[in-house]
């Protein structure tokens, strides 16, 4: 009896020991699930989901703090990735964030556009080139589409444009189904 | 003497319909009024165009030069005026429009000075015959239309098979045939030029069994050359042999990796009409400008094999065969098995362009699409041994990470799997879409990871710049608490500093009333004119007075 509780203790001791110089010795800097969700986020930076970015709405969901249908311009395609790796089911996307909308770049109207630098501040990924009372211009290849430079604008001078759907990025069309039912 | 040939798994016999359009000889087109040539007629980068509007062409003339690396130059097919360099609708399967340089043709179809041709092409580097085919604009004629100049640059490895592919195993196309049967000569002058540019060690022709003529033709080509190098082999017809990776297992028992190219394991495929561009382009001096084409079909009244400008207009070539027979259904460019429909007529003729299929009404309508029975007919006549079933339902459920997982990208969308396929499922369609979601999600998460760089980017910089500033400002706080601290000497410095600064004012009112210094050291001329001018004031000034004066009474 006595060398059973003994031995109990001692294996309890052992493993203990393991375990906590495992949890320091192995520590994970940062939270690897935030990183996998930041993964499948657009990078859009656009605050629509009600955090200021990506990363911190992928923080936020990694703690179970936000619904995982908080991103228009993910879309559902976002909200079926994110479900997936969540192990949830597919929500569709919250109508109080916003709709899904085709991929947008911002477009300055440089002879509206008095180089007041508002909307350089406001941009997140740094894809206006500008300075003070010099014309700005929009990177197109840097533009992420999340419209945060259209409200500093005093002039309005800021628009948003569907991309252009060109021949390198041209998808074939999913198969129309050609059965009874569509052909009459 | 016959050669040990392998097979590849699965393929389909379908009917040839190739009797339609060989019976008659390769006939030159007439040259379009207008010619519209796509900047971008293969796989790489488009030209960029070296000419402007109203500029007079010639023949043979570069329009548009190669940029970067897998590129091709473009010349102009005839000579004439350009007239337009805009976006044209171009043989593609969106239907969309790309940049075309448009040229009013004069009808007197005038080549350029040929430049003189740098002697044999044995005495040639193989670089330097790199660059004349890179010059001449040539790509692939088979299909695909990878620049040949790439293909003929080995990269260090020893070259065991060179093939060129005579196989033309899709149905209803005999242009490859045609030029065989006619100008065999000029394509084994083309094939020692590759041979020689890559020092291989064996030279194979592949032809299908169908093609009695051509197999003639070409044996008699090679015994008249005096090449004993140049085998003509003989394979029993099959779709789709001619696909690149198809012949080289069916010629050489030899796979090619998946994702890999044929040249790491020592082989070379080229079109034989890829040989005869580059036999005139090295030893005539004459760009690739144009090509031949077959246009068939029930569609049209004479299908017949053309040699046509590039950029001549598809429905100039159907007018040239007498026009069509009644109600069309679609014209298709390509074959029936690869090609895709097109969207108008007007739609210019390109490098890779080797069949215009015209197709009638059919009597009934088309067979309906029904359910998958997984009856795996599929799978036993695919040449790449995937699973086209699998493949069907993942890319239906749009789960594009499971199609790669059953090697969605090894297809070569020969189509021999709706061909056979019972319920009549246009599969090739559904991994044709699969494969460009795919790209598009790889475009996605590209941008994505760019942006997020770029944020983080801005975050860390915001940071910094809000860490310097604090350090700038408790330096001066710093600086101003020490001064604080000194006491005494802290108002003797205020002192001094207030009589700097009254000295200096004062020094500057001395300065200002010193006279105007353009007027310090004059010549006695300019002296004599300041003067003048002064006295003429005076008298002005005298005037004046003495007129509000008398006003003034």
């Amino acid at each position: 009896m006595l060398t059973a509780v003994l031995a109990l203790t001692a294996l309890a001791l052992v493993f203990g020991l393991l375990l906590g110089f495992a949890a320091v010795r192995f520590k994970v800097e940062g939270d690897p699930l935030a990183e996998k969700i930041d993964a499948l986020l657009p990078q859009t930076q656009c605050g629509q989901c009600g955090f200021p970015g990506c990363r911190p709405y992928a923080e936020a969901m990694a703690k179970g703090e936000a619904d995982i249908n908080r991103c228009p311009p993910g879309g559902q395609t976002t909200i079926i990735s994110l479900a997936d790796l969540l192990g949830r089911e597919p929500i569709p996307l919250d109508a109080e964030v916003g709709e899904e909308k085709p991929k947008m770049v911002a477009i300055i109207d440089e002879n509206i556009c008095i180089g007041c630098t508002l909307c350089i501040q406001a941009c997140p990924v740094d894809a206006i080139l500008g300075a003070a009372k010099q014309m700005h211009t929009i990177i197109e290849a840097e533009c992420t589409g999340c419209e945060l430079c259209l409200e500093p604008c005093p002039v309005d001078c800021i628009t948003m444009e569907v991309v252009p759907q060109e021949i390198f990025n041209w998808k074939w069309p999913y198969p129309e189904q050609q059965t009874e039912a569509n052909k009459a | 003497m016959s050669r040990q040939l392998w097979s590849f798994h699965g393929g389909i016999h379908p009917p040839q319909y190739k009797e339609l359009s060989n019976q008659r000889p390769i006939a030159q087109a007439a040259i379009a009024a207008e010619l519209v040539i796509p900047l971008h007629q293969h796989i790489g980068q488009s030209a960029a165009p070296i000419v402007e509007i109203g500029a007079q062409v010639l023949k043979g003339q570069e329009i548009a030069r190669a940029q970067g690396y897998v590129s091709a130059s473009v010349h102009a097919s005839s000579s004439g005026t350009v007239i337009a360099i805009e976006e044209r609708p171009i043989p593609h399967p969106s239907g969309m429009s790309a940049p075309c340089i448009v040229i009013a043709t004069d009808g007197e179809d005038r080549w350029q000075k040929q430049p003189p041709v740098d002697g044999h092409y044995t005495e040639m580097e193989p670089s330097h015959l790199r660059n004349l085919v890179r010059a001449a604009g040539i790509v692939g004629l088979g299909g695909a239309g990878f620049p040949s100049f790439i293909k003929l640059n080995p990269t260090g490895k020893v070259i065991d098979t060179l093939i060129f592919n005579g196989v033309e195993c899709e149905p209803y196309i005999t242009c490859d045939d045609m030029l065989i049967r006619e100008r065999a000569s000029e394509i084994v002058a083309g094939i020692n030029i590759m041979r020689h540019a890559l020092q291989a060690r064996e030279v194979l022709v592949a032809i299908e069994d169908n093609k009695p003529e051509a197999i003639a033709a070409m044996r008699q080509a090679s015994a008249n050359a005096n090449e004993s190098g140049i085998e003509v082999v003989i394979v029993p017809t099959r779709y789709p042999q001619g696909g690149e990776k198809q012949l080289i297992k069916v010629l050489t028992g030899k796979e090619v990796p998946s994702n890999g190219l044929p040249f790491q394991i020592g082989i070379v495929v080229q079109n034989v009409a890829t040989a005869y561009a580059i036999h005139r382009a090295i030893n005539h001096g004459q760009p690739l400008v144009s090509r031949i084409v077959t246009i068939t079909g029930d569609g049209v009244k004479e299908p017949r094999n053309l040699e046509v400008p590039i950029g001549t207009p598809i429905q100039h070539l159907i007018d040239q065969c007498g026009g069509t027979t009644g109600d069309i259904e679609r014209v298709i460019i390509g074959g029936p098995m690869m090609g895709f429909a097109m969207h108008s007529t007007a739609i210019p003729l390109i490098k890779t362009s080797n069949c215009i299929l015209v197709t009638r009404k059919p009597d009934q309508p088309p067979p309906l699409e029904m359910p998958c029975i997984r009856c795996g007919a599929c799978a036993e006549v695919c040449p790449v041994e995937l699973l086209p079933q699998q493949l069907y339902w993942h890319a239906r459920a749009k789960e594009f990470d499971k199609t790669q997982e059953y090697d969605l990208f090894d297809c070569i969308e020969c189509g021999c799997c709706s061909y056979v396929c019972p319920s009549n499922i246009p599969l090739v369609h559904y991994y044709r879409f699969a494969k460009t979601e795919i790209w598009s999600q790889e475009r996605e998460k590209e941008k994505a990871d760019q942006a997020r760089k770029r944020h983080e980017f801005r975050l860390s910089r915001i940071e910094r710049e809000q860490f310097e500033k604090e350090a700038r400002l408790a330096q001066k706080r710093a600086a101003v608490q020490q001064k604080a601290d000194s006491g005494d000497k802290g108002e003797a410095d205020k002192q001094a500093t207030i009589q700097a600064a009254l000295d200096r004012a004062q020094a500057k009112k001395e300065q200002q009333q010193e006279p105007p210094k353009n007027t310090a050291a004059l010549t006695p001329a300019q002296q004599r004119l300041v003067d003048e001018a002064d006295a003429r004031r005076a008298r002005l000034d005298a005037a004046t007075t003495a007129a509000s004066n008398k006003e003034a009474e």
